[in-house]
């Protein structure tokens, strides 16, 4: 059911010793998995590695083969709990998840994964959210890293690094009886390479075995005394035995000459945008060969002292590159060399920003910046002038000409209906508190809608409406996506606002999968899925725990509908939490999947309806009222070659899928007659082309009778009728 | 072999969420690596790509270092400056690439469609928001270091295809990589989906970017010209000449629009209806020649002859019903959705009309009756006010519209005409009063008429910013800057679908034009 179908490219997952994987690096990571003899597999979906979850989703024939097990996880907090078989048995386990809405949400389990300690090597592939096109970019991995005791590996963003990263994660947390973090970057996740496969292994424990064979062991429990112990073994075992791997194995790795007057120390996963602007001040070739020594930090936490103290040694400045805040790895740096009385100089946030993406301009200057301080004489001459070359300066400004382009909503998106009916609510009982969730419908904050107040937290939706939940003239609204709903908000929101006697109204947003991370199935999924357990309505749940008022829509296009039960919602005289279930699939996901089934429908010669909506020019006004309620991309302007009219009108373009919101908010919203739905009938039948034809003569008869008393204008002389 | 910074080929492309973006991506990869050159390519995927502005970036390098040799070392997002090939999948997408510094005149290709995907903010002004797409073609003239650019949207439509084809066309056509034609031919086959419209839409972009040449960027589809022939029974015909005749007492600056108001005219109505629009505007330049409008071009009669067709040609049901009844309608919407003979057509019209509108069709004297009666009023919204879905295609509903099409011959008896003619007669008044002081307000007072349009409560939105402009004016007149202040009101009303910053510069002129006595 995912957006994206990986069927053709996990078939590379089986290829053997020798043969050369090519792909995108989510896929590689899988491969990785596999090759090291994982045991189980789980975690949740959200940018960077939704596409991880679809590869694993994708490649359970291929998981089972192995004797692999594969949960979609419930949330981030199950999927790290489940890295628990790792704790008594040596099985490996990966769970993977977004950062760091998602450690934040694991963080409970992962403290009390890091306190007993594992057996098996445990893996959480964390895919970091930070910078250009992220939707969560704030806060950083590192910082749960450090305050669980978790090691965290930053590897350079190639294929071979991250897969070499895979096992060697396995290892060290084995090693060290640590669960271990692996980081991988948005675009890391998305790269496009190659590196040299191996055979998949068996993992020689299966959890299917395990279970045969119960283990326990009183002193891996988190609970006193055991977790007193547990706390020192963190730092006088533990600890110790990860710096030995790291060393040992050489997971920091050494680049340029060793001797040199500076140095620069790099997060592995900064590692290419460092050689870029190397390159482009000439210090290093296309190949990386640098001419100033850089130590890439794989591992960023623990850091290994001496390893560090070695390479700073001589150096008459360091470069630290670093990228997001707090500056950890700065601050780390310099307790290091204070503890050794070394005074050499550190830079780092002072010529890189503090927050923000290190892009290659960024990169770029803060190379030039600290070299100019540290290291004038290696910087070329065109590099040395203190300000930016002027080559640029004559660009034409277009900053009051480009118009900003949020995501939104998609074409024919069922979304857009639920928020023009909340307009038109609003229009007549004025603004509400609204809170929203995590997913799609937020993108109601952006124009046209402009509605919604905060955003606290996957399935917080309603729960950060709490605080309105009772008393006060009008409700407070809150929404919900059904992937929020069952991931958290079932508990956290619903019952939350039974129990309280919540006087609120909600509105839960059912695309019949988790539509905004891509399409991956949840409970109230409508279709099979053959491994998962589908078509629990979010309706059941809802009343199970309490809720007297709910109201189902099954069509949110019904504008009128819509707005009509959020209406009553807000006024009934029902105590208790009112919620309105409005579900439609993703247009996104049904096109893809009905398109080409309509498509051979039509070649087949089956009777096949396409509808598209149009706006009659001359009938529009030029208003534009019906964009404010709409934002639809297919909905748009032309402009009219007419001297009389001043203003483009309304036009639907041929991306048009014809859901029908346009027409029905015209209706509800009683704004003009211009909209119309048109049908075209592929392969009509017999009967029903006759009547047509004959309808169509009686019409014409009528058109041509009219016609015939009054002038035809036409656009150009002589021009058809 | 070894290898220079430069030999690395740099490669963005700037999409709108939905466009094919990956797909694109996925062929340059192929392309490149079946060509033997190292290649590493990154995309942001999710929520973040949906409709929104993405980016795709590629970087390449001719003759691969073998694998066991050391690999280069890829960026793996754009940077300022430092892009040899840039492709744009929408106009304003180039706009936003130079913006970000993307495109460089030493050395950057610029590949974009000059086709507009219009943003949220763009459609939702009341008015006209549109971008100005001439300063984003002036800009890519002057930065790039190459521009390739024309409709690529509609070569991929045309070939039943999407635009990350006709892109991969206006690559290879380009020459901006050393590949043969027949390679991205090649490479569109073996991904699989698509082939035959993906290669049509291919080839038709290659050919057109091997031209050369820049196309002017299509900012927003142009609806066919506006109606100017007339053709009918012969003695409307020659009753219509005498009218078209009588144009050509007027200005020339005057003649196109009085034309085309008159078109519009007898098209909404009948001829005499158009005689008395030449009437009036003859009246109203009279004025304008007594008030030295020959100086001004005739400005004020220009926007006369433009608003005071706009404004008899007011948009009531039976102009609605007769539009959706004629038989070029029909034939439009049959070429809007590619309907084929074999396929049928079936069209369903959205309406709502309310109780005011439905008065506004009763004679004069019986509307007033009963808009003085509120109980009746009620009743009567009860039956008509509700959204109806007609489907013009079938006897009955084409009967609806056709009949009420046909109250045409009626109209100037019923309520709306009246309510419209006062309306008219009053703005008119306004304007000529001003006429002899101040010839620009009287210009700006007839551009007020711009506010009112749409239907049901768009319309009374509109009156209502009309209204309090045209008090904006009343306050203004006699001062020096009133022109401009009318206009700025205008523009403030245009701009601003709830009216709140026109209240605000309302308030504006009303401290300073009554000293704060209002």
């Amino acid at each position: 059911m995912a957006e994206r179908s990986f069927k053709k490219e996990v078939e590379q997952l089986r290829i053997g010793d020798g043969q050369v994987f090519r792909g995108e690096g989510i896929l590689a990571i899988t491969k990785a998995l596999l090759e090291n003899g994982v045991g189980y597999v789980g975690g949740y979906q959200g940018a960077p590695i939704s596409h991880l979850m679809d590869v694993l989703a994708d490649a359970e024939d291929i998981l089972s083969e192995l004797g692999v097990r594969f949960e979609a996880s419930a949330s981030e907090a199950t999927a790290a709990a489940s890295l628990a078989a790792s704790v008594h048995y040596p099985i490996r386990g990966a769970v993977t998840f977004k950062s760091t809405v998602g450690t934040n949400v694991a963080s409970d389990a992962l403290a009390n994964l890091a306190s007993g300690g594992v057996t098996g090597g445990a893996l959480v592939i964390i895919g970091e959210d930070y910078g250009e096109g992220s939707s969560i970019m704030q806060e950083r991995v590192h910082a749960f890293a450090m305050k669980s005791q978790i090691w965290l590996l930053d590897p350079r963003p190639n294929l071979p690094s991250i897969t070499a990263a895979v096992r060697h994660g396995f290892e060290l947390s084995e090693a060290s009886n640590t669960p271990v973090m692996m980081e991988v970057r948005i675009r890391c996740c998305h790269v496009h390479g190659s590196f040299e496969a191996k055979d998949n292994q068996r993992p020689p424990l299966t959890v299917a075995e395990a279970l045969s064979n119960p283990k326990r062991d009183t002193g891996r429990i988190v609970l006193p005394p055991a977790s007193y112990v547990h706390e020192k073994e963190k730092y006088s075992k533990r600890l110790p035995a990860a710096l030995d791997y790291i060393r040992k194995n050489k997971l920091n790795e050494f680049f340029g000459p060793r001797e040199a007057a500076v140095g620069i120390v790099v997060q592995g996963g900064m590692y290419n945008g460092l050689i870029r602007a190397l390159q482009r001040v000439g210090l290093a070739d296309i190949y990386g060969n640098s001419q100033l020594p850089i130590y890439v930090l794989n591992v960023t936490y623990p850091l290994v002292e001496d390893e560090l103290l070695g390479f700073c040694e001589g150096k008459q400045s360091i470069l630290m590159v670093e990228e997001g805040q707090p500056d950890f790895l700065e601050q780390n740096l310099r307790a290091i060399l204070h503890k050794d009385n070394s005074t050499l100089p550190v830079s780092g946030k002072d010529v890189f920003p503090m927050a923000g993406e290190y892009t290659g301009q960024v990169m770029l200057e803060g190379v030039q910046k600290w070299l100019a301080k540290a290291a004038p004489h290696m910087l070329p001459d065109a590099n040395r002038a203190p300000n930016q070359p002027a080559a640029d300066t004559d660009m034409p400004d277009l900053s009051k000409t480009v118009p900003p382009r949020p995501p939104g909503f998609c074409t024919g998106c069922p979304e857009r209906p639920i928020f023009a009916a909340m307009k038109l609510v609003e229009e007549e009982l004025g603004p509400h508190q609204i809170s929203g969730d995590i997913g799609c419908h937020l993108f109601s904050i952006m124009p046209p809608f402009e509605i919604g107040g905060t955003t606290m937290g996957y399935g917080l939706g309603p729960a950060s409406n709490s605080a309105f939940h009772g008393g006060g003239e009008k409700r407070p609204i809150s929404i919900l996506g059904d992937g929020g709903f069952w991931h958290n908000g079932l508990n956290s929101s619903i019952t939350n606002a039974v129990f309280n006697k919540s006087d609120g109204v909600t509105i839960i947003v059912d695309n019949y999968y988790s539509a905004a991370t891509g399409g991956q199935d949840v409970l109230s999924s409508r279709a099979d899925n053959k491994s998962k357990s589908t078509k629990h309505p979010i309706a059941a749940a809802v009343e199970g725990v309490g809720v007297n008022w709910v109201r189902q829509i099954d069509r949110t296009y019904d504008v009128g509908d819509m707005r009509d039960t959020l209406r009553e919602a807000l006024t009934t005289e029902e105590e208790g939490p009112k919620v309105i279930i409005a579900s439609s699939e993703c247009m996104l996901n049904r096109q893809r999947r009905e398109r080409p089934q309509k498509a051979a429908m039509v070649k087949e010669g089956r009777r096949v309806e396409r509808p598209k909506f149009g706006v009659d020019e001359d009938v529009c006004t030029g208003d534009h009222a019906c964009m404010r309620l709409s934002g639809c991309p297919s909905l748009t302007l032309k402009k009219l070659d007419d001297p009389l009219r001043d203003d483009p009108v309304a036009y639907i373009d041929q991306s048009c899928v014809g859901c029908g919101n346009c027409g029905e908010v015209a209706d509800a919203a009683v704004l003009c007659p211009s909209f119309y739905q048109a049908d075209l009938v592929h392969n009509p039948g017999w009967f029903e082309a006759r009547m047509a034809g004959l309808r169509r003569a009686v019409i014409g008869w009528l058109q041509r009778r009219r016609a015939a008393g009054r002038l035809q204008f036409q656009p150009a002389e002589g021009s058809g009728a | 072999m070894s290898h220079q910074l430069d030999d690395i080929v740099k490669l963005a492309v700037l999409a709108v969420g939905g466009q094919g973006g990956g797909v694109l991506n996925s062929w340059i990869v192929d392309l490149a690596e079946s060509n033997g050159w190292a290649v590493q390519a990154t995309s942001v995927a999710g929520v973040a790509q949906r409709t929104g502005a993405t980016i795709y970036y590629i970087e390449m390098l001719p003759n691969a270092p073998d694998p066991q040799a050391p690999q280069p070392v890829f960026a793996l997002a754009p940077a300022e400056q430092d892009v040899d090939i840039l492709l744009a999948a929408e106009w304003m997408e180039a706009g936003r690439a130079m913006m970000r510094r993307f495109v460089t005149a030493d050395r950057t290709v610029l590949i974009a469609s000059s086709h507009r995907a219009l943003a949220v903010l763009e459609k939702t002004a009341p008015a006209d928001a549109i971008a100005d797409d001439r300063a984003v073609l002036e800009a890519a003239e002057k930065m790039s270091a190459r521009l390739v650019a024309f409709d690529m949207e509609e070569i991929a439509q045309q070939a039943g295809s999407v635009i990350s084809a006709s892109l991969f066309g206006a690559l290879a056509g380009s020459g901006a990589l050393p590949f043969p034609a027949s390679s991205y031919e090649e490479t569109i086959r073996k991904s699989g989906r698509g082939v035959e419209a993906s290669l049509a839409a291919f080839q038709a972009a290659r050919e057109r970017a091997e031209k050369g040449g820049v196309d002017l960027p299509q900012p927003v589809k142009t609806a066919a010209s506006a109606p100017r022939f007339a053709d009918g029974p012969k003695r409307l015909l020659t009753r219509w000449q005498a009218l078209e005749a009588r144009i050509t007492d007027m200005p020339a600056a005057v003649q196109k629009l009085a034309h085309a108001g008159l078109v519009k005219l007898v098209d909404y109505q009948d001829l005499d209806y158009g005689a008395a629009y030449l009437d009036q505007l003859a009246g109203l330049h009279d004025l304008d020649k007594a008030a030295g409008g020959a100086d001004r071009e005739w400005l004020f009669t220009q926007q006369a002859a433009k608003y005071l067709a706009n404004a008899l040609c007011y948009d009531d049901i039976i102009r609605v019903a007769d539009l959706k009844s004629r038989a070029p309608r029909w034939q439009r919407i049959e070429e809007e959705m590619s309907a084929r003979p074999e396929n049928l057509l079936q069209v369903t019209e959205y309406v709502h009309p309310g109780a005011a509108e439905f008065i506004s069709l009763m004679p004069a004297g019986l509307g007033r009756a009963i808009e003085k009666r509120p109980a009746l009023v009620r009743f009567i919204d009860r039956r008509v006010n509700k959204g109806r879905r007609v489907r013009s295609d079938q006897i009955g509903g084409f009967l609806m519209f056709w009949m009420l099409g046909g109250l045409r011959g009626w109209r100037r008896k019923l309520l709306r005409h009246a309510v419209e003619t006062a309306h008219i007669e009053g703005w008119l008044e306004a304007a000529r009063s001003a006429l002899a002081k101040d010839y620009d307000l009287a210009v700006a007072i007839l551009r007020a008429r711009r506010l009112i349009k749409g239907y049901s409560d768009t319309h009374t939105r509109g009156l209502g910013k009309f209204d309090k402009v045209m008090s904006g004016a009343g306050l203004l007149a006699g001062r020096k800057d009133a022109a401009e202040w009318t206009e700025r009101l205008i523009r403030t009303a245009l701009a601003d679908p709830k009216g709140e910053e026109l209240d605000g510069a309302l308030q504006t002129v009303r401290s300073f034009a009554t000293d704060g006595q209002a």
